[in-house]
């Protein structure tokens, strides 16, 4: 890591931290930029660099969401009672319970489905290519139906959230939220930041390219797809947890199992800025934020029109997503030498 | 949840017989997923929302006085000019690209026409009432709305034209040619571009007849169509590539499987299910080929 790598990730920290005061208006927005960088971040440990492009981290999102909520609840108040009652605030949480309830909900959330990854990626890994993404769709919508059903976690009806603790008003929520949020991205990127500086990413690349070649040379690969799995579980979990806060209610298809926005959202995120790269889903997630706000607000009740022309027009024209443009455009810049008779020869054959 | 199924024997009977005919509907889609599936390697996701525009073609026509059963003409042609605009629009530029990429392309596709569905004929529950009435079997147990009985018949007469078209036409011969070997094909002179065009055309109007016949039979819904489109692939996976009898029987196969869910675990599990019942499969079938060291391709 260089002089100017670190100025730039410093500039970052302070922007971030600084943030929520120079665009107090923005908190919540902001917020949820956070927590869809964290998921494209993940999605992007999986598709990106193992080559398996999964619709199913929004079971695991959806898994942290709950039970966040459930413990947050369930640690004090009777949970059956608190969701049949369904918004109605006959039991009201403390700010020290609140607080208390939110550390052990987002522990919850995160380990929690880390261990589902890991007893269900045995099974499910083993498939490859279109299988696999079909598979992971399913298990996504299959959980959405199913949690829909369970009358303890609020069934049809949803489930609400316990409210913020009534200190400093809907400045200190947005705030409150906001670091909780940038916390789990600060996190989330030291991490993957970390991990892609080992053999880990090597074996992962070796995984994506050719898994038969991987496994001939010696490599566990099942070993190492089930870790790089509970990876992306454990920060899609807490992801989960701190949305269900923010959003406030929880409803089994339209907000945590929501395969078709964001289940949807990770992958384009991370396919808009490029897939297998340390920056691209951070800055494709920021773009596709801009243009989704941009979406409901100016085309409201179009959004989904745009949405879908928005994925398609991707999806067939930017497959190799903006850093794959730059690459292909300055690859001195990336570390690769270039011929330069051999650049003039490819210009010229297109 | 009860378990009425194992207290009465008419119920089983019943639950078999709708089954069997909703499976010969969903083998219809299926077909036409197996059909894209072989010729032009392509998984449509956005399948289940070509039959829910196709039904709606059929409800209209009931809006506007003319018996829906007509629909089952009238729907395949305009969803064949549909196919065709939809394949010359986004799917000939993902044809020979990554499978991931059509997925995601047709889950674009189908993203947009659940909303422009929503948008154009309102988020209601419609049926196309087809006055067949109902058929009673063995004194009054067990009740078979007739509509279902045409559905089948009907499902059941367009399968039997298109293997017979496959097999004599030109078109059905170029379209096996291209299956096999694309490459191959377009060396011995076949358009295969035209070819692709084709298929996916006869698959939307395959989809635009099971859309009739489900507005008839039961109830369609802009958002509805995933659920077809899953169990289709389910079909042809369990199935393979380009056996009919396989896709006739695994598709009456799943419609049982699908009532005797609906009436032990209850209907709010019905979806679910199907989706459970996918991965499970898959799950089956890989352990299945890793003890051969092999993967489903």
């Amino acid at each position: 890591m260089n002089k100017n790598s670190w100025i730039l990730y410093i500039g970052i920290l302070v922007f971030g931290l600084v943030a929520p005061f120079i665009f107090p208006a923005f908190k919540v927005q902001l917020s949820i930029l956070c927590v869809l960088i964290v998921l494209a971040t993940t999605w992007n440990i999986q598709g990106g660099e193992m080559g398996y492009n999964t619709f199913g981290n929004i079971l695991f999102y959806g898994l942290g969401m709950y039970l966040c909520a459930s413990v947050q609840v369930g640690m004090f108040f009777p949970l059956a009672e608190w969701t049949e009652s369904g918004g109605e605030k006959t039991f009201v949480h403390t700010p020290s319970q609140f607080f208390q309830g939110m550390a052990a909900g987002l522990v919850v959330a995160a380990v929690v489905p880390t261990i589902v990854a890991g007893l269900i990626g045995y099974a499910i890994l083993g498939l490859r290519g279109h299988y696999f993404a079909i598979c992971t769709l399913g298990l996504g919508v299959a959980a959405g139906e199913i949690s829909g059903g369970i009358e303890i976690i609020g069934a049809g009806q949803g489930f609400t959230t316990p409210p913020f603790p009534n200190i400093g008003g809907l400045e200190a929520r947005g705030e409150f939220f906001y670091f909780l949020s940038f916390g789990a991205l600060v996190l989330t990127f030291i991490a993957v930041r970390a991990i892609y500086t080992t053999r880990f990413r090597l074996i992962l690349n070796a995984i994506r390219d050719n898994e038969d070649k991987a496994e001939a040379m010696g490599i566990e690969t099942m070993k190492y797809k089930i870790i790089g799995w509970m990876i992306s579980a454990f920060f899609c979990g807490l992801a989960g947890g701190i949305m269900g806060g923010l959003v406030g209610y929880i409803d089994s298809t339209d907000v945590a199992f929501d395969g078709r926005e964001m289940g949807v959202f990770m992958v384009l995120m991370a396919i808009l800025g490029g897939k297998g790269t340390l920056w691209g889903p951070i800055i494709g997630a920021t773009l596709f934020h801009f243009f989704k706000e941009g979406f409901w607000t100016f085309f409201l009740g179009w959004q989904y029109v745009a949405l879908g022309v928005l994925i398609v027009v991707i999806v067939i024209y930017f497959p190799e997503g903006l850093m794959g443009w730059l690459r292909e455009k300055y690859p001195e810049r990336f570390g690769e030498v270039v011929d330069e008779a051999d650049r003039k020869a490819q210009v010229e054959l297109k | 949840m009860d378990f009425l199924v194992f207290q009465y024997p008419m119920i089983t009977i019943q639950a078999c017989l709708d089954g069997l005919l909703l499976g010969i509907l969903f083998a219809l889609i299926a077909y036409g997923m197996a059909l894209q599936w072989g010729v032009m390697n392509i998984i449509n996701i956005a399948q289940g929302d070509l039959v829910i525009l196709g039904g709606y073609i059929a409800y209209f026509m009931y809006l506007y006085g003319i018996h829906p059963a007509w629909g089952v003409i009238v729907s395949p042609i305009i969803m064949y000019f549909v196919g065709i605009a939809i394949y010359k629009l986004v799917i000939n530029k993902v044809v020979d690209r990554d499978l991931f990429i059509s997925i995601l392309a047709t889950f674009g596709i189908s993203i947009l026409f659940m909303q422009l569905m929503n948008f154009a004929f309102g988020a209601d529950v419609v049926l196309a009432n087809s006055g067949y009435g109902t058929t009673m079997l063995f004194d009054n147990n067990v009740v078979l709305p007739n509509s279902k009985i045409f559905s089948a018949f009907i499902s059941i007469v367009f399968a039997i034209c298109l293997v017979v078209y496959m097999k004599r036409s030109k078109l059905g011969r170029a379209i096996r040619a291209t299956a096999q070997n694309a490459r191959a094909a377009k060396i011995l002179g076949v358009d295969t571009e035209k070819v692709y065009a084709a298929t996916f055309g006869i698959n939307a109007a395959l989809c635009g007849v099971a859309g009739a016949l489900i507005s008839i039979t039961f109830t369609i819904h802009p958002y509805m169509g995933l659920p077809y489109t899953i169990r289709s692939f389910m079909i042809v996976i369990v199935a393979g590539l380009g056996n009919l009898p396989g896709v006739a029987m695994s598709g009456m196969g799943l419609g049982i499987f699908e009532e005797f869910a609906d009436y032990i675990l209850g209907t709010e599990f019905r979806i679910g299910s199907v989706f459970l019942l996918l991965v499970l499969i898959l799950v089956y079938r890989r352990f299945k080929l890793s003890r051969k060291r092999e993967y489903l391709k």
